[in-house]
């Protein structure tokens, strides 16, 4: 299930070595966070010399010593975590039901138990650490009302607080779906580890501060609700008794107790930022640079050089680090410059740049492609459009019309072009386990299919691929049911059964086998139509299927740090070159660069137009989860300007000579004449 | 081969304005409108400061006219807590006596002179942060005298003919010359404006560093629209970085920097995705100026305490650079980054700082001018003194300097000396001349053009609100490259001074 089995070299030789590192460095930041947690878990005002020696003592005891080792244990298993589920391209849920699909995704669901179990774990340690009335399960009953004298009591504060770690590692692993704190961004800024970590360590005790308070009233507020359930079962199964003479905890009187809530409170915090300092590492490690060597005298090495590296799909995480070597070598190393520029030995073909210019090329050419698709469906609105009718919308150049029609589904997902993997950007881990929801949810041109209540020329559309299901209209994107993900009946199982399950939902037991519309697949249809529409009309329903707002323009830039690198790695060798080239290598390629680039601009220019798509995302604050992929399209548009605006300034008149459609002319005068 | 005022050129005489320089010397007439028009001729604006009203701020000593105060002591606690946080709170309770029981008013009270206590210790390692922000701005901006200035920024184009104008009024006026409409931006947010500068690779956007905040303005130039409204404004804040006094565009278009004096962290913006770096050093109390080496290779941070850092921008570490004497006031990078003049507030000299990529690099700064005060005695004028700022031509030929001069005194006043550069064998500074404009103006703020095709040009804003232009004309040592229209921004070695084959480009 996990990635154990993949046997790509960067997987093997650095990445695994640079998430081992992180936990390492998580682990030995352990004793560090446990003594200062032992300090402000047993602070004491008025006695502070007393207060030093207990702690100091406290520390060289062996339960401390036990825990420790414990959680280490609990580091490692969240580090496993962490390379398991980290991905460098964010899911983004269209609908709050895919949303909701994630949550009870069955790889999730591991997630979440797992921290479940972990949180029980490292809150046993920080109740044996605290002591005193929190130490044990059992407790001799002060009060025998009978004359066993020997009954056991439950110890209500101990269970409180196991339960408090379960709550506090479920509700990590859930807001880490909702706001995808498994993904990994890039720093616009290149900064040594130390440095790094350093600056970030504020906000990050700030974040688990914050989140554990909030953890805090949220568990406080069940457990005053709930809390009697856990309570009768342990009694039951375990046969402790209940102290009477205590107030039980889920009172008013027993849960107002400030210390207690001091204590649960630091122990969160504790819980917490353990995991956010292993998450934070990690992702310091593995977003490290990488440099690639341009060009190696090795033929066996010739796979680990920058052309091979970018053009191979084996790991998304490879691509993108190798796409970051390249614009930062495009940027700061002459001598890596020239390698780039350099011709094969023999022969003298510029091998390195085709490769390099072509790989680029192609990742800005898809996203073109995306964006095109994405505003024809989304213009359509309803209408039918018919292929020859959408072609003519599609000037863009090599290869836009071929998708215009198709809407790309079928066509992105199966295209066997080594390019096209990068469309479907869950990572390779994902795939070689799930592939279910993680893959498919920024599947380009999920935003649009995955309301059922979108535009009927698309729906037809996904209709025709998967008209064998019920539900075609509300699902990511076709595949999921080909690889026979069992999402859905998790996901309707969790709803209300009222509304989901006495809703008529028309079952048809044999897909239609001929393409040709058939009485019954007509009848079919129809009856979908009204199902649909007698949905619509319910309020959870439309709350659960309408879509979020930005939530498909998000999805379609949501890997967009590829391309922003590729801009920045082709304009900044683009303008090297017009010193540092001195076999004219670049110049066969700078027409089709620049044609790329004036089309993608179009697009993106059209894209903007659109509803939403300009519109700033609300800032996230206290949150360790990585907004950043939010803002990614806006980072796109001010690359791409900046990219062109590179080359004209750089080659000012001597583009008029650069042989180019006639409009791409007339848009890039407009950008020599500083007119964007 | 120290340069030092004394081998100047006097300077002319009160009311005489210098035009421009050509064949080796500054021409100046009797009155500006005397010199012929070049091709384009950047617009000589005039801004009266009578015209401009100072925005009111709101005083605290006005707030109680407004407020009402039979509100409740929730209220009232809620609304101090709103507008000056904890301090405001605690200070409301301790003056409400009679509504709330002693125990809360002693403690408060004490509390409150423990944090009183604890930011005048503070202030008293950093003198600074006493300042008012207002205070903060007029200090450490490169304007001399910001806080009565009529024109408080200027921001030339790096690569088109057009420019910004912040004014007193907190407005900001941008001037095109290829188009007629010069439109004006206006903001909320935009209050007291430190400086401005306009986005490398970019035809709209424009920075501007605030009272609070940063705007970046998308100022679309092909609008007619005179009032681009607040829409196409981006505001940046993070929490304790303000007044922000300094700002910086990494060359590459792609960065920015900002810096407050309060703040001890300089930070890194992305600007399109609104997210930023913070850079954090121990000592110094905050970051005061902010500029960026024309190659992008470095970025010169002066702080408030007599230190200032250089940052490298590949991986961002920094050489610490302690000052003897004071702060560093002002800074200047040569065309190619491996240059940086600056200088230090109390001193009179200039220093100079190599920097090559070789590990180790120049361990002092050497003092390559000298410019303590002295006298003319054919205009019986004094010039010399303290460097307010330092601006060096995009072409690396011409350093211009402005100088502090002595308010008391009406013969010794601000004043702006132009000195030649000089790189090979050694880096010299040789005499050029001084700038001097109307009769009682005195120079508050330059810069250089950055693309000026025949050598030079220096724009200045006065005190009197005028906003002048003057050329320099010399052939630079690319000179032939020169004439292409978007010739290529590269940096510019400069082998020799090239005076003696001037030509004139200008014909009177």
């Amino acid at each position: 299930m996990f990635s154990l089995k993949q046997n790509c070299w960067f997987l093997r030789k650095v990445i695994w070595w640079r998430a081992i590192a992180s936990i390492a460095w998580s682990v030995l930041l352990l004793p560090v966070t446990v003594t200062v947690f032992v300090f402000l878990s047993r602070f004491c005002l008025f006695h502070p010399i007393l207060w030093v020696s207990e702690c100091l003592a406290l520390l060289t005891a062996a339960s401390t010593i036990f825990s420790l080792v414990l959680l280490c244990g609990v580091v490692l298993v969240a580090g496993f975590f962490n390379l398991e589920y980290y991905t460098v391209v964010p899911s983004i849920p269209c609908t709050r039901v895919a949303l909701l699909g994630k949550v009870l995704h069955p790889r999730q669901c591991v997630h979440s138990l797992v921290h479940c179990t972990m949180g029980m774990l490292m809150s046993w340690c920080a109740a044996v650490t605290i002591g005193g009335r929190y130490g044990t399960l059992g407790s001799p009953c002060t009060q025998t009302d009978s004359g066993s004298s020997q009954q056991t009591c439950l110890n209500e504060y101990h269970l409180f607080f196991l339960l408090a770690g379960a709550f506090m590692g479920y509700s990590h692993s859930l807001l880490g779906v909702v706001q995808n704190m498994n993904y990994v961004s890039f720093q616009t800024i290149q900064q040594y580890k130390y440095l790094r970590f350093k600056g970030s360590l504020p906000r990050v005790i700030k974040c688990s501060v914050v989140q554990a308070l909030y953890s805090v009233r949220n568990y406080v507020a069940l457990y005053f609700f709930f809390g009697y359930i856990p309570r009768t079962w342990i009694c039951t199964t375990l046969n402790l008794e209940l102290d009477r003479s205590l107030h039980t905890l889920d009172s008013l009187a027993g849960l107002l107790d400030f210390s207690l809530l001091y204590h649960l409170w630091i122990s969160g915090t504790f819980l917490l930022l353990i995991w956010y300092l292993t998450v934070l590492l990690f992702r310091i490690y593995v977003t490290e640079v990488y440099s690639f060597p341009v060009q190696s005298t090795f033929a066996e090495d010739a796979d680990q050089c920058l052309p091979k590296v970018l053009t191979s799909s084996e790991s998304l995480v490879m691509k993108f680090l190798a796409l970051q070597d390249l614009a930062l070598l495009s940027q700061y190393s002459p001598a890596r410059r020239l390698e780039v520029f350099s011709l094969s030995l023999p022969g003298g073909h510029p091998h390195n740049w085709n490769a390099i210019s072509k790989e680029c090329l192609s990742l800005l050419n898809e996203l073109t492609q995306r964006l095109v698709a994405h505003h024809d469906a989304v213009a359509s609105n309803g209408r039918i459009k018919s292929q020859s009718a959408s072609t003519d919308t599609t000037r863009s150049g090599s290869s836009g019309s071929s998708v215009a029609g198709t809407f790309g589904t079928e066509d992105v997902l199966k295209t066997p072009q080594p390019s096209s993997f990068i469309r479907t950007p869950g990572s390779v881990f994902l795939k070689s386990s799930m592939g279910g929801v993680h893959s498919s949810v920024t599947a380009p041109f999920t935003p649009d299919l995955d309301s059922p209540f979108s535009s009927p020329a698309i729906r037809r559309l996904a209709a025709h691929q998967e008209p064998s299901s019920p539900w075609y209209g509300s699902i990511q994107s076709p595949h999921i049911m080909r690889r026979g993900a069992k999402l859905w009946s998790a996901s309707t199982d969790s709803q209300p059964k009222s509304s989901v399950a006495t809703s008529p939902v028309p079952e048809p037991s044999t897909p239609p086998a001929s393409p040709k519309p058939s009485f019954l697949s007509q009848w079919l249809q129809n009856r979908k139509e009204q199902v649909k529409s007698f949905l619509s009309r319910r309020v959870l329903i439309m709350y659960l299927f309408n879509k979020l707002p930005e939530a498909s323009s998000q999805a379609l830039f949501a890997d967009s740090q590829a391309h922003i690198w590729a801009l920045e790695g082709l304009s900044h060798l683009l303008a090297a070159s017009f010193s540092e080239d001195r076999f004219g290598v670049v110049q066969t390629t700078l027409p089709s660069i620049l044609s790329c680039m004036l089309t993608l601009q179009e697009a993106v220019d059209r894209h903007f137009k659109l509803p939403h798509a300009s519109s700033k995302p609300v800032r996230a604050s206290y949150s360790m989860g990585d907004s950043s992929y939010k803002t990614l399209r806006f980072a796109l548009r001010a690359a791409l300007k900046t990219a062109i605006y590179r080359i004209t300034s750089t080659f000012g008149e001597h583009l008029m000579a650069v042989q180019i459609s006639s409009e791409h002319r007339k848009r890039l005068q407009q950008f020599m004449e500083y007119k964007e | 081969m120290m340069c030092s005022l004394s081998l100047f050129p006097s300077p002319v005489p009160a009311g005489q304005v210098t035009l421009y320089e050509a064949n080796n010397e500054l021409v100046s007439a009797s009155s500006a409108d005397c010199y012929e028009k070049q091709e384009w001729d950047p617009p000589s604006l005039h801004f009266p400061r009578e015209s401009l009203k100072p925005h009111s701020r709101p005083e605290s000593s006005s707030k109680a006219a407004f407020l009402d105060h039979r509100d409740t002591l929730w209220m009232r606690s809620a609304g101090a807590w709103r507008d000056a946080g904890l301090s405001g709170l605690l200070d409301e309770i301790t003056n409400s006596a009679e509504e709330v029981p002693k125990w809360l008013t002693v403690s408060s009270g004490c509390v409150l002179a423990l944090l009183r206590w604890m930011s005048s210790f503070h202030g008293s390692l950093f003198p600074h942060l006493t300042l008012s922000s207002e205070e903060m701005v007029a200090e450490f901006s490169q304007v001399l005298d910001w806080s009565d200035c009529a024109v408080r920024g200027f921001s030339w184009h790096p690569h088109t003919d057009k420019f910004a104008v912040a004014l007193l009024d907190d407005s900001i006026k941008i001037y095109n010359s290829k188009s007629a409409t010069a439109p004006t931006l206006k903001h909320r947010l935009q209050r007291s404006v430190a400086a401005l500068q306009w986005k490398p690779l970019c035809a709209s956007a424009l920075a501007v560093a605030c009272h609070t905040c940063l705007l970046v303005w998308h100022v679309d130039p092909t609008s007619l629209s005179t009032r681009p409204s607040s829409g196409c404004a981006q505001a940046l804040s993070h929490p304790g970085h303000s007044p922000v006094t300094s700002i910086a565009w990494s060359p590459s278009g792609s960065l920015l920097v900002s810096a407050s004096p309060a703040d001890t962290a300089m930070m890194v913006w992305d600007v399109a995705a609104e997210t930023c770096v913070p850079l954090q050093r121990v000592g110094g109390g905050g970051v005061t100026l902010i500029s960026w080496s024309p190659d992008g290779g470095r970025v010169l941070a002066a702080t408030p305490s007599a230190l200032f850092r250089v940052w490298e921008t590949r991986m961002w570490t920094c050489e610490r650079w302690p000052c003897l004497k004071g702060r560093c006031q002002s800074g200047c990078w040569s065309p190619d980054g491996s240059r940086l003049l600056f200088s230090v507030q109390g001193e009179t000299v200039i220093y100079a700082l190599t920097f090559t990529d070789a590990p180790g690099g120049s361990k002092a700064a050497a003092v390559v001018a000298d410019l303590s005060a002295t006298t003319f005695s054919d205009g019986d004028i004094t010039v010399g003194g303290e460097v307010q700022s330092l601006a060096w031509d995009p072409s690396g030929e011409r350093l211009a300097v402005l100088l502090k001069g002595d308010p008391q005194s009406s013969s010794h006043p601000s004043i702006i000396a132009v000195f030649k550069t000089r790189t090979s064998p050694v880096f010299e500074l040789l005499p050029c001349g001084f700038v001097r404009g109307e009769a009682g103006a005195e120079p508050r703020l330059m810069q250089f053009h950055p693309h000026f095709q025949h050598g030079a040009l220096l724009t200045v804003c006065w005190s009197n609100g005028r906003i002048s232009h003057v050329p320099f004309y010399f052939s630079r040592a690319g000179g032939s490259r020169s004439g292409l229209g978007g010739s290529p921004p590269i940096p510019h070695l400069t082998s020799k001074a090239a005076d003696n084959k001037t030509h004139t480009l200008y014909t009177k």
